[in-house]
């Protein structure tokens, strides 16, 4: 079936079968493999991106389900060259180690400070909480998404 | 790497015609919601639908609001509305305490009561606190709606009331008097299916104990409604001593199996020790009393 999927505000359409899962959709069609698939059991979060706005797994949504959606991935929160906040609380906080669950661990974040601009740790962790990282403990994560918040109006003014 | 196996997909834009396609499409077919129960059942090929009707589009089926004497929870209602709900919090607070261990936030922004329900895997929360809440569901075929109570709904493991041909459409809890609920559950870590866990709601007249309803998690083949204890519930004044009597009823009455979470003994004695703590809280609410 022809399926049409707004990706980062470009439409991307393919004949897929309409098994085809949204994280080998993404990854496959437009090659933007920053989406990662993990445990493929909606455990791990490595596969989250935004639809609508919205932290959701691509490993357990049909790719013919969000057509008609918008779908953010972890490629569109670099803009010329700039990193988003979260990506750059990431770099100073030293918030992964293999990378391997990050572009999740940074579409849960964006989701999260777009709703709560100010969370306390409690309310970070929870929102991580469908995110397994196997390397950092989740702490220096925690205090990644603390810089974001802290440092969003002045990076988002001087970008 | 885990795909379900091949389907046709199509997409519902009313719920008349999605229970058409149903009726169409002959009992290989399903509707999907969130689909984050289906979807892991189907890439492990224990359930092999040849059709899948997508019903994410029927907003009309999203929504949580009260209506006389009873509260109506559209099936396409998803766990973080359900979470979220103010409404649901005042008159049934189980709710809240349930959604916040459910899955994940990620996983609560698609799953849905009427998926949660429909999967009736034993092992899940929503279906407890239904079963506790005496609720009803709206079950429409094309001949018609029926509305069936929890202990119809559930006919075995993995199994409801729901016929070919028909879907479930809305969860209506009805309202009474003096009302109070909470849901305990012990996970082995964050996001994951109870080792077990218990629902409980007391309904109070002046201070004896008018109806009560208990409902169990993972520890037996499906849903337990322990009603047993509910009977000796009613009637009584709430005590410790009378919470702890329903929760050795519970501890008896369920059905546990050792597994990956635990061995038998240890899940009838968290059943127990939940229900009485569950039943505590509930009391608590009911009087207004929870600090």
């Amino acid at each position: 079936m022809q399926v049409t999927v707004t990706i980062n505000g470009e439409a991307v359409s393919r004949d897929v079968e309409p098994r085809t899962l949204l994280v080998h959709f993404i990854r496959d069609t437009p090659g933007l493999t920053g989406t990662h698939w993990g445990c493929d059991t909606s455990n791990c979060g490595a596969c989250v991106v935004l639809m609508d706005g919205k932290p959701v797994k691509s490993c357990t949504i049909l790719a013919a389900m969000t057509e008609g959606h918008e779908v953010r991935t972890v490629e569109s929160l670099e803009v010329d060259g700039v990193l988003d906040p979260v990506q750059q609380g990431f770099h100073e906080k030293h918030a992964l180690h293999c990378g391997f669950c990050t572009p999740g661990m940074l579409m849960t974040s964006r989701a999260l400070l777009d709703e709560n601009p100010d969370p306390s740790d409690l309310e970070i962790r929870t929102a991580i909480s469908g995110a397994i990282c196997r390397c950092t403990g989740y702490k220096n994560i925690v205090a990644a998404v603390r810089w974001a918040a802290e440092h969003e109006a002045t990076t988002r003014q001087e970008a | 790497m885990q795909t379900p196996g091949p389907f046709e997909y199509e997409r519902a834009t009313s719920v008349d015609g999605a229970i058409a396609s149903l009726q169409r499409l002959g009992p290989d077919a399903r509707i999907i919601a969130g689909g984050h129960s289906l979807l892991p059942m189907m890439k492990l090929r224990l359930a092999n639908p040849e059709h899948l009707i997508d019903i994410n589009d029927l907003t009309e089926l999203a929504y949580i609001r009260e209506d006389g004497a009873e509260i109506l929870i559209g099936a396409m209602t998803r766990h973080v509305d359900l979470l979220e709900s103010e409404l649901l919090a005042r008159h049934f607070p189980v709710f809240r305490d349930a959604e916040e261990v459910i899955a994940d936030p990620v996983v609560r922004n698609r799953g849905t009561i009427g998926g949660s329900l429909c999967q009736a895997d034993a092992a899940e929360d929503l279906s407890a606190v239904c079963s506790a809440v005496k609720a009803n569901v709206v079950i429409r075929g094309a001949d018609g709606e029926r509305v069936v109570s929890m202990s119809e709904f559930h006919v075995g493991p993995f199994m409801t009331a729901v016929g070919d041909g028909e879907m479930l459409t809305e969860v209506r809890l009805p309202l009474r008097p003096g009302g109070g609920s909470a849901h305990e559950k012990v996970e082995r870590r964050a996001g994951d299916f109870a080792i077990a866990a218990a629902s409980a709601a007391l309904w109070l007249d002046g201070d004896t104990i008018a109806d009560a309803g208990i409902g169990l998690s993972a520890v037996g083949p499906t849903t337990i409604e322990v009603t047993r204890a509910e009977e000796l519930l009613r009637g009584q004044v709430p005590s410790e001593d009378l919470f702890v009597k329903a929760g050795e009823i519970a501890a008896e009455d369920c059905m546990p199996i050792p597994d990956g979470r635990g061995p038998a003994d240890y899940k009838r004695h968290l059943a127990g020790v939940l229900t009485k703590r569950a039943l505590r809280r509930a009391a608590a609410r009911a009087l207004h009393q929870e600090a």
